[in-house]
């Protein structure tokens, strides 16, 4: 091969394994960037609803053995179930209460972190503080002469799916209008006669769905314990700030460009600046458009 | 008359109190308390559930059901005081006071990790505590067992992990089994950073070519670039100081990617049962840290009994240790006869006991019966260097995935 064959070959290589690295970044994002970004929780047990829903994939696979895929029609309606109670019973009297915009993002910070232990102590007590792993699906795929795992693949496919399918919703339909009607302008949009209390449920539960599947989908590859939640809620803060909150596309966009910036660095530079690299990317982003890549600037 | 009278009360009461305190102790002695402070919750818990733990339930147990520790001719049940430390020093610090102060406990086990150890010494050491430091690993612990009688360890020395895996590397190239070209892969923390530093120098003077040589960051969840890059400069050792999520990780994308060298050693994670669970044929020849001589009736036995009462096999690096370890504290309070801590301190270091792992003695607070490098053939993870200890098992070949 020519030089230059070797460096398209290095160069798509790259690419791919980043969009699929960047892919498990937006798909543990997007529920997070709803639940921000519309019904206006900032959900610090994000991660451990994550993690709860790897460990329900995990006691499906190997306990029942249901494989994981089919284990989604069952956790991703049991994880919308669970949020929008979760909304409705504990956040609802801080949503009721807060005077503005500013008091309930405080307020559910306190309150979702201390659900956070609730859901990690439950965990605890149900599956113990052990690591877990299994794997399914781990097996080579072979695009344009890179190797890849089936599983990350599929993960790249759900985020995708899942941050195209919400776009369009949010962009192109009534009700989804009407949602980001609340993401803007809470006030005007009742009244516009909006019943914000039921849709922001709505979005809260629908991001806990989402999240709901990235637990499943993660859980074919990686290794996750009760503790290890508050990783992925930090990952997911990054994306969603970087991407603008609330911007589905946004998110989409930014997780994919985490993860071919670390494999970049990663395969070109050295393995041990990928954390640094994505700091550096976040911070940069913040620098040039302080809400994001696709924020809105402030009111 | 009235001096005799007084008298009389004077002595019932001397009585009384005799009785009083020859009662007291008696009651005391019908127990003896061990506390200890473990990180059940926190980035710790995964670790302490998997090798600290569950030995601490098995022994408690086993010596429960056997009536209890034979102080002084005396039988003695174990009453367990145990506080959550939430993967916190200094809650754990703040616990073993409570321990000892409050509890007043006869015995503390020690704290998971080698820094919570590190960090548990001096606090151990005033309060006069033994601490059998199982699950540290440091090269300081001949300083601190000089400055700290109270402390042992029990792992082998960082050194003698590294001095395992150049000589198993060294033999295989003179048998003609790989070639010089190693890849070195390591977590970028302490633990890596140290034994990767260390395995450097000893790998370069035994003459072997480093031809990838990185580290990664903690936490990293995508192992493939680092794999890629390690399997593009085809060597015939592929060598991580990992943790077990990465542990798994790197096993799981080399299989993925076809990355087959003869020699396959990973880190930390590699000696638990679930590494063989979750990839079952695969794990045969893949080499890690530890091991055990499962010939051993002891190590037989206790893998089946922990089995029974925990509900999964142990780990085999530190798990077999640990016990053994509880075993080596009960002999030794049992010579001694009465809860003396110094004189049970003093015996642990210069007594020799029967284990599970074999014969104990240690050498200037440390144990001296270890593995430093185990490989899965079939079911178990055998120890296979030092190579020149008894019960070492030979090499087998890595087939391919």
């Amino acid at each position: 091969m020519t030089v230059k064959a070797l460096l398209m070959t290095l160069a798509l290589d790259i690419v791919l394994s980043g969009l699929v690295l960047g892919g498990m970044y937006a798909l543990i994002a997007l529920g997070l960037t709803l639940q921000y970004g519309i019904a206006r929780i900032m959900n610090l047990s994000y991660g451990e609803c994550l993690v709860a829903a790897a460990f329900a994939a995990l006691y499906l696979y190997s306990g029942m053995a249901v494989n994981p895929i089919i284990g989604l029609l069952a956790v991703v309606p049991a994880s919308f179930a669970a949020n929008w109670l979760l909304y409705q019973i504990v956040l609802m009297p801080l949503v009721r209460r807060a005077r503005n915009q500013g008091m309930l993002e405080v307020d559910s910070i306190l309150g979702t972190f201390g659900i956070l232990f609730v859901i990690q102590g439950l965990m605890l007590l149900t599956f113990g503080g052990s690591l877990q792993s299994y794997s399914y699906l781990s097996v080579p795929v072979h695009i344009l002469g890179t190797t890849l795992a089936l599983n990350r693949i599929l993960a790249l496919l759900f985020a995708v799916v899942i941050g195209g399918v919400l776009y369009v919703f949010l962009t192109r339909t009534r009700y989804g209008t009407a949602l980001r009607a609340i993401a803007v302008n809470p006030d005007a949009a009742r009244l516009s006669g909006i019943d914000i209390h039921a849709a922001s449920a709505l979005a809260f539960a629908a991001g806990g769905a989402i999240v709901g599947a990235g637990g499943v989908l993660i859980s074919m590859f990686l290794t996750f314990s009760a503790a290890m939640g508050v990783v992925f809620t930090m990952k997911a803060l990054i994306v969603v700030i970087m991407g603008g909150v609330g911007n589905m596309l946004g998110a989409l966009i930014a997780g994919l460009l985490l993860g071919i910036s670390e494999t970049a660095v990663a395969r070109l530079v050295d393995p041990g600046l990928t954390i640094a690299v994505t700091y550096a990317l976040f911070l940069s982003v913040l620098l040039w458009r302080p809400t994001g890549l696709f924020g809105r600037p402030a009111r | 008359m009235r001096r005799t009278k007084l008298a009389a009360i004077g002595a019932f009461v001397a009585a009384a109190a005799m009785l009083l305190v020859a009662g007291a102790p008696a009651q005391a002695q019908d127990s003896i308390k061990i506390g200890w402070a473990i990180s059940k919750t926190g980035p710790f818990a995964a670790g302490a559930g998997v090798t600290t733990l569950p030995n601490y339930q098995v022994w408690v147990k086993d010596v429960n059901d056997a009536g209890g520790i034979n102080v002084g001719g005396k039988k003695l049940k174990i009453e367990v005081i145990e506080y959550d430390d939430r993967s916190n020093s200094e809650e754990m610090i703040k616990a073993v006071e409570r321990l000892a102060t409050q509890d007043k406990v006869d015995f503390i086990l020690p704290p998971w990790s080698t820094g919570m150890n590190l960090a548990a010494a001096p606090i151990f050491n005033k309060l006069g505590y033994p601490q059998l430091a199982v699950t540290a690993n440091t090269n300081q612990a001949l300083e601190l067992t000089k400055r700290w009688p109270n402390l042992t360890f029990w792992l082998g020395l960082p050194s003698e992990i590294v001095d395992g895996i150049v000589e198993t590397f060294a033999k295989l190239e003179k048998d003609g089994k790989i070639n010089k070209k190693i890849a070195m892969i390591a977590v970028g923390d302490q633990f890596g950073i140290e034994l990767s530093t260390a395995t450097r120098a000893g790998l370069k003077k035994a003459g072997f070519d480093l031809v990838y040589d990185k580290s990664y960051p903690f936490g990293t969840q995508d192992m493939q670039p680092v794999l890629k890059d390690a399997q593009a400069a085809n060597p015939d050792v592929l060598l991580a100081f990992s943790y077990p999520p990465d542990t798994f990780a790197i096993t799981d994308t080399s299989k993925v990617l076809g990355f087959n060298p003869k020699v396959f050693f990973v880190g930390v994670g590699t000696a638990f049962p679930m590494y063989k669970g979750k990839f079952a044929a695969g794990a045969e020849g893949i080499m890690g840290i530890g091991g055990s001589d499962a010939s051993l009736p002891g190590i037989k036995w206790y893998i089946q009994h922990h089995k029974e009462i925990i509900g999964r096999e142990p780990d085999r690096w530190a798990s077999p240790i640990t016990y053994a370890s509880l075993q080596v504290l009960q002999q030794a309070i049992e010579r001694v006869g009465k809860v003396d801590r110094a004189a049970v301190i003093k015996e642990i270091n210069t007594g020799s006991f029967d284990t599970i792992i074999g014969k104990v003695k240690l050498e200037n607070g440390l144990n001296k019966n270890i593995w430093a490098v185990g490989q899965w053939q079939g079911a178990d993870f055998f120890g296979v260097a030092p190579i020149s200890k008894q019960g070492a098992k030979p090499v087998v070949a890595k087939p391919a995935w």
